[in-house]
């Protein structure tokens, strides 16, 4: 009795070990890394189905996937690109490092966390089966477009349930990251100081919650009319097919920013540990970040210009979308004048958060130039519009995923990777991406649609070289994972602080960060962008 | 503005200063205009191709002198310097000028593509899986619009056509500057009818109209491809448009007049059994192909095949019943009685009962559709 009173009461360190502490994982960091992991696994499954589109495409002529199939690969590499790799890799970036920077033991909702993880593998499982039942996989593109997604055979169906089940693994995802980020910062960290990347997760977490339940909506229709008799999508009934279209753009445009923001967060903080120099602008950040999130919800039909829509309605949608131009334009300006007059280095996650801005900022303007909906005639629906949004979501979404994993990389194994790979991996990236996708913007002003499996002579020579581009593109992927798995084993330890520049709260713990972070809140003085001044307390498990 | 296309030919060239030689070969930006709104477009394109082109070498410029003068290597020192609202004023505010001056014009274009009065002469558009159909609703004619060449290449094989996947049987035929107002719409799901030349991309809709409008100036041939995934064969409907002069115009529509007077099946003629197969061959191929595939097979899974199927080798009521009404299980399997004559129907009935392993040696006379019709209505 005498001893356990004046023992210090240890706290219990609860590590399971084995595969039950990946299944029932509640540990922020281990979830991270289950959506990490899942996520590069569904880029590979992805980034396999686009080399099977660009195989076909290298020639004129039908030589390896019938139409059939070939739609269903268009489609499957969209749903599992979007759903299964980049949102659940932000997802995990935002589960490992957010405790970290803001100074909170875990996530909010631990068990919830394990839940909105585990539900993903069935949800892609489906999607993936869907290949396999009679009719094969969804054949619509991944927007999913009534009334061909009405036509098709069971294979819609699995993929409705499997949307369902990924919107409701979103959402609780986004509520994690939302009470976390309102509830369980570090005193001394008011949300107008904290990292940008917690600004970016908490906008997006805020547009997830906002228009998943859309999406939803807008799949559940399209199943009612497919198997319960009723007519939301068919004129014959009293429905309408464009209807459709409205709810799912609702949604799509957001979801273009759920992909976009957390990037905008991750090069907001990589840029100013490179430069050695605070973040430029920080306040206008947040307010453009802000404001992008809200235009997100009035610009949807942009998508839908050559649908017929009266002229008032064309030109709205286009003034609001050239607006969204100013806020994006203002971050930037302020990223590079956060550069400008700093003392640079170039590692491999200022390379990729530096190749980020250049092709976003390409993918931006040709976004302008879309939004002219009087241009965008001639531009809807081709190999231009491919161009534009895989410059804003490989060079943007994916581009600064890689920045992020190579700067955290250290802190969260507690080695370093392979500078002279990742610098290999970057460059590699950077000209094979370029030369798959620039000659796309070619293709679609010469008129080449989107989705076809074989095309007019006239297109092939881009068609060509943009097949070339991507099998190096991919190849180069291959870099990037043996240098992690290399490093993970062989790489050199880390220290505490690998960056120079680096003065945000997670630099602060020891490296690798210990499995229970903070189990008490440590008190903080801070500057903005979750600079760390001062930091006192903060116990670890 | 054609200064302004100069220079947007120019930018586009200098992107890839090897193949301006061969641009013909080669196409790197839209196609030249055959109408006022396709040179419409193209001039705004080549005006914000100039626009945001001036923009991205601005940035990338101040990034390169950043990051050639602004390194650690260089012993350039940090300055600590996070805000200065002046600037961040004027970086907010020119972008907005500039959208404003792009607004301009913008909008001005979007009315004159919206201004479909005051036509000359309507045609509706209607899209099918995979096909056009073209009504001349002023003369009260229309004909269907296929694919003409070979949907694929025997492997091994190099000569493709010169126009491989944008040659079609019967192309949409206009006479030269008369306003044509096109009403579009489809009848399964969504199509869109996209002619780059023209400068007209619009959505064809089922169940719905929407309309859109063209001047030619010069005669000419015109090709296209719709441009919202329509199904399995969307790669495979080729829009062609044929421009010719009034005169020749007026000669080819008075030459269809006759035709199509002439050739309007009587559904009360009695044919012989090779008669009707020879001729529900041709419908065969043009319609169901797709789907059936030449051999009758079908795609396992999806597409039923035909030879050897209970249906065609049934009761001849059943068939007739499915081709026009199509299947209630497989939506897939259209209502044919919507886009095919009684004689059609008749036709490549009997040539399913009689082909491949079918040998039923029934035909089905075209007065039989028309009784089914009858009793389906």
């Amino acid at each position: 009795m005498v001893m356990a009173h004046t023992a210090d009461p240890q706290p219990v360190v609860h590590k399971p070990h084995g595969w039950r502490r990946w299944l029932f994982a509640t540990n922020h960091k281990d979830i991270g890394t289950l959506y990490l992991w899942f996520a590069f696994c569904m880029f590979l499954v992805g980034g396999v189905l686009a080399l099977c589109i660009r195989t076909e495409l290298f020639r004129p002529g039908l030589q390896f996937f019938q139409p059939a199939l070939f739609n269903q690969l268009t489609t499957l590499h969209g749903l599992i690109m979007v759903f299964g790799a980049i949102m659940p890799a932000f997802t995990g970036l935002a589960n490992w490092m957010l405790p970290l920077m803001l100074g909170a033991p875990d996530m909010a909702f631990a068990r919830m966390n394990n839940w909105s993880f585990w539900l993903l593998p069935p949800a892609m499982a489906l999607l993936l089966l869907s290949f396999l039942v009679p009719g094969g996989a969804a054949a619509t593109g991944w927007t999913l477009y009534a009334p061909l997604s009405v036509q098709l055979g069971m294979g819609m169906d699995l993929t409705i349930f499997a949307i369902h089940i990924l919107g409701v693994s979103s959402i609780m995802g986004a509520i994690n990251i939302v009470v976390t980020i309102i509830n369980l910062r570090a005193p001394g960290m008011p949300m107008m100081r904290m990292p940008m990347f917690a600004w970016a997760s908490l906008i997006t977490a805020y547009l997830i919650i906002a228009v998943m339940p859309v999406l939803a909506g807008a799949v559940t229709m399209v199943l009612t009319d497919r198997h319960f008799g009723t007519h939301f999508f068919n004129a014959a009934g009293g429905g309408d097919p464009i209807l459709y279209q409205h709810v799912f753009w609702f949604f799509g445009h957001p979801e273009v920013y759920i992909m976009a923001l957390p990037a905008f967060g991750i090069v907001s903080q990589v840029i100013p540990t490179f430069a050695r120099k605070p973040l430029f602008g920080y306040t206008s950040m947040v307010y453009a970040t802000s404001s992008i999130g809200v235009l997100s919800f009035m610009v949807w039909a942009h998508h839908m210009f050559v649908t017929g829509m009266p002229a008032t309605a064309q030109l709205f949608f286009m003034y609001a979308t050239m607006l969204i131009a100013v806020p994006t334009g203002v971050k930037v300006f302020n990223w590079i004048a956060t550069m400008w007059e700093g003392s640079m280095s170039f590692e491999t996650p200022m390379l990729f958060a530096i190749g980020f801005i250049l092709l976003f900022t390409i993918g931006g303007l040709s976004g302008v130039t879309l939004s002219v909906a009087a241009v965008d005639v001639q531009l809807h629906g081709s190999y231009y519009v491919v161009a534009h949004f895989h410059y804003v979501l490989v060079a943007g979404a994916l581009f600064s995923l890689f920045a992020a994993v190579y700067y955290w990389f250290p802190k969260m194994t507690g080695r370093m990777y392979g500078e002279r790979l990742g610098k290999l991996h970057f460059w590699w990236s950077l000209l094979w991406f370029n030369v798959t996708f620039f000659p796309m913007h070619f293709l679609g002003l010469a008129g080449m649609p989107r989705r076809i499996p074989d095309y007019a002579l006239q297109f092939t020579t881009f068609n060509q070289i943009a097949s070339v581009g991507a099998f190096m593109f991919g190849l180069g992927q291959l870099i990037f994972l043996f240098n992690i798995l290399h490093s993970l084993r062989h790489g050199k330890t880390a220290p505490q602080q690998p960056w120079e520049g680096a003065n945000t709260l997670e630099w602060r713990l020891p490296t690798p960060a210990p499995y229970h972070s903070f189990h008490e809140a440590p008190e903080l003085e801070t500057a903005e962008n979750g600079v760390v001044l001062d930091m006192r307390g903060g116990k670890h498990g | 503005m054609s200064c302004l296309r100069m220079v947007g030919s120019a930018v586009a060239c200098l992107l890839l200063p090897g193949e301006a030689a061969s641009a013909q070969e080669l196409a790197i930006n839209l196609p030249s205009p055959a109408t006022s709104l396709a040179r419409l477009e193209y001039d705004l394109h080549s005006m914000l191709l100039l626009v945001t082109g001036v923009i991205f070498l601005l940035v990338l410029a101040v990034m390169l002198y950043a990051i050639v003068r602004h390194r650690k290597s260089a012993g350039h020192i940090a300055r600590q310097f996070h805000e200065n609202t002046t600037v961040e004023i004027i970086w907010t505010v020119i972008p907005l000028l500039i959208l404003l001056a792009i607004a301009w014009p913008a909008t001005r274009a979007v009315l004159n593509q919206k201004s479909t009065h005051g036509e000359d002469m309507t045609i509706k558009i209607t899209g099918y899986q995979w096909k056009w159909r073209y009504d001349y609703l002023d003369d009260n004619f229309g004909y269907m619009s296929h694919l003409a060449t070979p949907r694929t290449m025997p492997a091994g094989s190099t000569a493709l056509p010169a126009h491989y996947l944008l040659e079609v049987d019967e192309p949409l035929v206009v006479p030269t500057g008369r306003k044509v107002r096109l009403l579009l719409t489809a009848n399964d799901v969504i199509h869109s009818w996209w002619v780059p030349q023209l400068g007209i991309k619009q959505d064809a809709i089922p169940g719905f109209l929407r309309d859109a409008w063209f001047i030619v100036d010069q005669p000419g041939i015109y090709r296209g491809q719709c441009s919202e995934l329509c199904g399995k064969d969307h790669g495979f409907m080729p829009i062609v448009v044929e421009a010719r002069s009034p005169e020749d115009y007026a000669r080819w529509r008075d030459a269809r007049l006759k035709q199509a007077a002439a050739s309007a099946d009587d559904p009360s003629r009695v044919w012989s059994l090779a008669a009707l197969r020879e001729r529900g061959e041709k419908v065969y191929g043009q319609n169901c192909v797709p789907c059936h595939q030449a051999s009758g097979k079908g795609i396992p899974g999806s597409f039923p095949a035909l030879d050897g199927s209970p249906v065609v080798n049934g009761d001849k009521a059943a068939h007739i019943n499915i081709v026009l009404n199509g299947s209630k299980k497989n939506p897939a399997m259209q209502a044919w009685g919507k886009q095919l004559s009684d004689t059609d129907i008749a036709a490549v009935i009997t040539y399913e009962r009689n082909a491949w392993g079918n040998h039923t040696g029934q035909l089905v006379q075209p007065a039989e559709v028309k009784a089914a019709r009858g009793g389906a209505a």
